[in-house]
């Protein structure tokens, strides 16, 4: 920790806004205020960009999340010369991940190419073809930064191990082996029906209370069998909660949702040539589009300081209102607005009372996170999970692996092709919205139990091994009546895990005020809902200000590059 | 490529091609210059080659291309290299113009030649075909093409199979890819390369592959027009079939002398009547064939040597092909009853349109009676003793028709070995109806009641000999109707499919329609089509009056007739009475209100034979009294169908083109014609 430079004088010291932390919603504001040609100081105390949205290597994975697992106390301030004009706020951060868990089974290996990996801290994540954060990457250039390769196919998995290809397609429902032609026809017309109404055609308009209904309700009015229902709800929609169960379901999917879902798909496949599927992932990871956001933002002119932790919120003694920030430095800086990350909150003087103003604000710091929590699993193996395939994704349906799952498990493999691991070895993000801890872990072991074969010597792998005996003995109690005839997960080899990390990530959102929070990374695939919160909190701090107006783009021709590398 | 609504020009655009078509015009004016002096200078080349870069739809421009590179390769000093360099300025020349067109005919045939000349490595052609096919999967010039560089590189119908496989999962809506997996497919049979030994085999393979495409999107119709291939696959059999003749096995002939008509007395013969001496046999064939003559089809009897009889094909267009081929069989004119024994492909020679030899060799026999003339009876006037009135079906509804049904029954059950054998048709047949009911039940799809009509009707077809019956006829018309009232643009056809089945459904049930073996009444059944021939050779008084006939294509299979009633039909144009020419027994023949005349312009000669038939023409030149006559030219079309007709009664009021005049013409040319609409002639 010696060879820590010190921490560098920031010049100037007033600016328009300071953001603290470079995840994504942060990174994408930090563009924004700089292309509205405010000034912007962009920090972050850690040495690398993308805090909870990284993509970090092997090694410092570990790390990253047990330092956010604690509340150790922050730097503290040093003695500031001026108390008279401000009171101090210290910040404290929030734990937001619990339950690490980190297993190796192949140490050897692993440590000498820790930094030949990008693991996701957030993963796992894609980015539809036709989705919010294509549009934005698009419209600001911010692509020129980045390559993509095509996630080449959906799987929905069942408790035997065995993966169906997901029929999203006229061509897939064609090509399609486990559907019936009676199957086909109904999701095919199914398909068109949606088609129709999304263009419009009379005929085929869906009546407004069919849209108010329950998807799943309408999905049952168009005699759909079950298989294609949980198709379509989990696989296309990329429904959260059982859909069926409306006792545990949080999040019933209106029809008039799940057929913009339907349609976010639709416009996903082929809409760039090179694409197959109808998902991107970033070569080297997720972590390159909020680095490629900071790229834009430092293009526009936005100053960025690293390695730069803020010990204290300034507020003025007065009227209580936010004044800027103390760095660890010892430095005060001062700006009109602040956007914070998640990871802080402010901790009140004992016995003091705050300024009356700050008083009334004060209910907007603390962050809420009635939204339970993520279980986040990363694995790492030397075998595809699918033979000829190597970047897919795959999901479990609501009690498809057993009878109390009560939400999907959504898992993503990602191959060495786009260089986020060893060539030749896979890593697979796992991730499922639980209530609790170990739930989460539950959901997660489920997974991973009737994918991987999990090797014996490890010392953490005792834990692994028992906890997913007892999924495993009842999922099998489940299953044996219909699996006697056929050896479906014992005759092929399942892939062995080399590496594993499990955690739970507390699911808090965006806060909005004078001083403003941005959300973690939430339980969807992909970033639409974290794009609508930012631009939320953009235009809760400037409200004249267009969030990326059209001529800002740069290049005009950045369509053609937009189209991701095969 | 498709289904992308086309663009209305904008301004630039309009002022873009302007510019491009004036630029062209000046390219175009050297470049005659050139071409007409034979100028074959590296600039006059390299200027063609300009053009056709930028409008590759130059025919000329490729030609003059040819004639370049010939040129070059007569040079004295060519060598292998100069003339690899040529020719491979040439296939650049094509891929630039294909970038620019990549459906310009000119282009790929020029490369085809290009290549044909064998100093061109064919291996590039694939890549630069897969690159074509990917920017457009559909294009059929590039398919074309890519069939030509499969036999030239030898590349193995396998490989090419997989490749239209991978096509077609991309996109299954590719008429071209399922087109070649049929061409493919087809190839594979005759060669009867491993795995591909069996139809049997493959095609319920197929069916299961183009269900998923149906199934998915039934209306899309490349995968129907493929599973309409797999039907026809199916339903046909290779090597045709002898379907039926005339006269039928161990039937009896009875022939009476010249215009004597004494069919009651012999009651339990089929009595005809002969005026040159000579009855026809018949040979109804299930598919077009080649090849019948003497020596391929024997037949022996008492008193006429076989190696007189001339074979004629039956057809429209003249060809050498035909389902129905006709011999006559001279008799002599005393009394005589003998058998003949007729053998059809004992020795292989005859052999269908699609190639395949004639393999299931047959043989019927039949009794002939030959009565001499009665003198007396001649006397009687024609008009008053054949004529379709009411009283003569009456007069010849002695005999049941059961036995002549019979008789043909089992000459198709003799050549139903291939049918016996062959249950998997049957069984893909079956699966096919339940497969199609299944959806319909799921969506109202009109290509799907059509295909199962179609389905049904094959099923019929081949079950016919065994079940004796057709079972489904019932739901193929209710199929047909609905299609009619659902599908107006294509009522016509639906009308003439629904009327096929009618025929079959009426002949089938025996009902009183038929009133003698030799009369058949088919009036008031609003017939948009006759059908069913094979059926109906014996035929020789045939009303099918007050119907709604636009057409009477394959009639001339029925040579017996000497009595035809097309009364109240839908007859447009004389042209369409044109397969009454090889009728030559027709002595009457009532055409009276129909249409003929009122199109102006007679389309229906385009349509119905083939447009490439000169004989017709030809026939013109050597008659020169006829070409003298201007009444006559100016009814070119009446001379050449009536002019073969020996007809002695006509009736033709109530036709737009049959006034005074064009009566006068008609007596003209048929001077045998003794009552014409009802009037006794002089």
């Amino acid at each position: 920790m010696d060879d820590i430079p010190p921490y560098p004088p920031i010049d100037p010291t007033t600016f328009d806004l300071i953001v603290i932390g470079t995840g994504l919603p942060e990174s994408i504001i930090a563009a924004a205020a700089s292309t509205a040609s405010k000034s912007v100081l962009h920090l972050d105390p850690n040495p690398f960009y993308g805090s909870h949205f990284s993509s970090l290597p092997l090694a410092d994975l570990p790390s990253f999340l047990s330092s956010h697992s604690t509340s150790p106390s922050p730097p503290r301030s040093p003695s500031s010369d001026d108390p008279n004009e401000f009171s101090l706020l210290e910040f404290a951060t929030r734990p937001l991940y619990s339950s690490i868990d980190i297993s190796t089974f192949s140490p050897n290996l692993l440590d000498q190419h820790s930094r030949k990996f990008n693991l996701d801290v957030a993963g796992p994540r894609v980015l539809f073809c036709a989705d919010k954060s294509i549009e934005l990457l698009l419209r600001t250039g911010t692509n020129q930064y980045m390559e993509f390769k095509s996630v080449d196919a959906t799987f929905v998995g069942d408790n035997k191990g065995n993966l169906w290809s997901v029929p999203d397609s006229r061509a897939a429902i064609f090509k399609d082996k486990s559907l019936g032609l009676v199957e086909k026809n109904k999701l095919m017309r199914f398909f068109k029906l949606v088609q129709g109404h999304l263009a419009g055609e009379q005929d085929v308009k869906i009546s407004e209370e069919d849209l108010q209904s329950p998807f799943v309700d309408f999905l049952n009015k168009m005699g759909l069998p079950p298989k294609i229902k949980s198709f379509i709800l989990y696989a296309i929609a990329m429904a959260d909660y059982d859909q069926e169960d409306t006792g545990v379901c949080r999040d019933l999917l209106k029809t008039k949702d799940g057929i913009d879902q339907l349609a976010l798909y639709n416009a996903s496949i082929g809409r760039f040539q090179n694409a197959s599927g109808a998902f991107l992932y970033p070569i080297y990871g997720q972590g390159e589009l909020s680095q490629a956001f900071c790229r834009r933002a430092a293009v526009k002119g936005c100053l960025y300081v690293l390695r730069m932790p803020v010990t204290a919120l300034l507020v003025d003694k007065d009227t209580g209102c936010y004044k800027g920030v103390r760095l660890a430095s010892g430095q005060d800086i001062f700006s009109q607005k602040l956007i914070l990350d998640p990871t802080f909150k402010v901790t009140l003087p004992l016995g003091s009372s705050p300024p009356l103003p700050l008083k009334e604000k004060l209910p907007f710091f603390s962050l809420k996170d009635d939204k339970g929590k993520i279980a986040r699993g990363i694995c790492i193996t030397k075998t595809s999970l699918k033979p000829d395939i190597s970047n897919f994704l795959v999901v479990y349906p609501p009690r498809s692996l057993f009878p109390e799952q009560v939400t999907s498990i959504r898992l993503l493999q990602i191959a060495s092709n786009l260089a986020v691991c060893l060539p030749g070895m896979f890593v697979l993000y796992i991730s499922a919205l639980c209530n609790d801890d170990d739930q989460g872990k539950k959901l997660i072991h489920a997974v991973m139990n009737t994918l991987l074969t999990v090797p014996l010597d490890s010392e953490s792998n005792a834990a692994v091994q028992s906890e997913t005996a007892e999924i495993g003995s009842a999922v099998q109690d489940e299953t044996s009546e219909s699996s006697s005839g056929g050896p479906s997960d014992s005759g092929e080899e399942k892939p062995t895990l080399l590496w594993s990390a499990l955690y739970s990530q507390e699911l808090t959102l965006g806060q909005v005020d004078f001083i403003c929070s941005t959300p973690m990374p939430d339980g969807k695939l992909n970033y639409n809902d974290l794009i609508d919160t930012t631009f939320k909190i953009f235009q809760e701090i400037y409200p004249e200000e267009e969030f990326f107006p059209e001529t800002s783009l740069e290049n005009p021709e950045v369509d053609g590059d937009a189209s991701p590398e095969t | 490529m498709h289904g992308r609504p086309r663009k209305a020009p904008k301004p630039e655009d309009e002022a873009a091609s302007s510019a491009k078509a004036q630029k062209l015009r000046a390219l175009q004016t050297q470049f005659f210059t050139f071409h007409h002096n034979k100028i074959y200078t590296k600039e006059a080349v390299e200027l063609s080659a300009k053009l056709l870069e930028i409008n590759p739809e130059s025919y000329t421009a490729w030609n003059y291309r040819k004639l370049a590179v010939e040129h070059y390769l007569n040079l004295p000093d060519c060598n292998p290299d100069s003339i690899k360099s040529v020719l491979d300025d040439e296939l650049r020349v094509v891929e630039n113009a294909l970038r620019q067109n990549f459906k310009s005919y000119g282009a790929w045939h020029h490369r085809k030649w290009v290549l044909s000349k064998g100093h061109s490595s064919i291996d590039n052609e694939l890549r630069l075909l897969d690159k074509f096919q990917k920017a457009d999967s559909r294009n059929f010039h590039a398919w074309n093409y890519r069939r030509y560089v499969a036999e030239s590189m030898k590349r193995s119908e396998q490989d090419e199979l997989k490749y239209a496989e991978d096509m077609i999962y991309t996109n299954f809506s590719n008429y071209s890819a399922w087109h070649n997996r049929s061409v493919l497919l087809s190839a594979l049979f005759e060669k009867k390369a491993g795995g591909f030994l069996l139809k049997e085999k493959v095609l319920p393979e197929e069916y299961e592959f183009i269900h998923q495409a149906i199934f998915t999107d039934p209306d899309d119709q490349s995968g129907w027009f493929y599973h309409l291939w797999l039907l026809d696959q199916t339903v046909t059999t290779d090597s045709p079939l002898l379907a039926s003749s005339w006269p039928g096995h161990g039937s009896d002939v009875l022939l009476v002398g010249d215009r004597c008509y004494n069919g009651s007395a012999f009651s339990p013969f089929s009595a005809l009547h002969s005026d040159s001496g000579s009855f026809p046999i018949v040979l109804y064939f299930n598919q077009p064939v080649g090849g019948v003559n003497s020596s391929t089809v024997t037949v022996e009897c008492g008193f006429n040597k076989n190696e007189d009889l001339f074979w004629k094909p039956l057809s429209a267009s003249n060809s050498q092909t035909a389902r129905v081929w006709v011999a006559h069989l001279k008799v002599p004119s005393s009394d005589l009853h003998s058998t003949v024994e007729v053998s059809v492909g004992h020795s292989k020679g005859i052999i269908s349109t699609r190639g395949f030899v004639y393999s299931h060799p047959s043989m019927f026999s039949f009794k002939v009676h030959v009565q001499p003339m009665e003198r007396d009876s001649s006397q009687v006037s024609v008009a008053e003793n054949i004529s379709l009135r009411e009283e003569n079906f009456k007069v010849y509804g002695t005999q049941s028709e059961e036995s002549i049904i019979d008789s043909f029954d089992q000459l198709i059950i003799k050549n139903g070995h291939e049918t016996t054998a062959s249950n998997w048709r049957f069984e893909a047949l079956a699966k096919e109806i339940e497969c199609f009911r299944e959806l319909l039940s799921l969506v109202d799809c009109k290509i799907g009641k059509l295909t199962l009509a179609r389905l049904l009707k094959a099923y019929d077809a081949m079950s016919y000999p065994f079940a004796n019956k057709l079972v489904h006829s019932e739901e193929v018309l209710e199929l047909y109707s609905d299609l009619m009232k659902l599908d107006p643009t294509h009522y016509q056809f639906y009308k003439d499919e629904h009327s096929i089945v009618l025929l079959q459904k009426y002949k089938d049930s025996a009902s009183s329609a038929i009133c003698d073996p030799i009369c058949l009444r088919l009036n008031n059944l609003s017939l948009s089509r006759m059908g069913a021939f094979e059926k109906l050779l014996w035929v020789q008084m045939l009303d099918l009056s007050h119907n709604e006939l636009q057409s009477i294509e394959g009639l001339e299979a029925m040579q017996l007739l000497s009595c035809l009633s097309l009364r109240n039909n839908k007859l447009r144009s004389l042209t369409t009475l044109e397969p009454l020419r090889k009728l030559k027994s027709l002595r009457i023949l009532d055409i009276s209100y129909n249409q003929i005349g009122d199109q102006s312009i007679d389309t229906t000669r385009y349509v119905c034979s083939s447009p490439l038939s000169h004989s017709v023409g030809s026939e013109l030149n050597r008659d020169e009294t006829v070409t003298s006559d201007v009444a006559l030219i100016n009814n070119w079309e009446a001379f050449f169908i009536f002019k073969d007709f020996n007809l002695n009664q006509l009736d033709i009021v109530g036709n737009t083109i049959a006034d005074e005049k064009f009566k006068s013409v008609l007596v003209k040319i048929m001077p045998k014609l003794k009552q014409l609409d009802g009037k006794l002639l002089d």
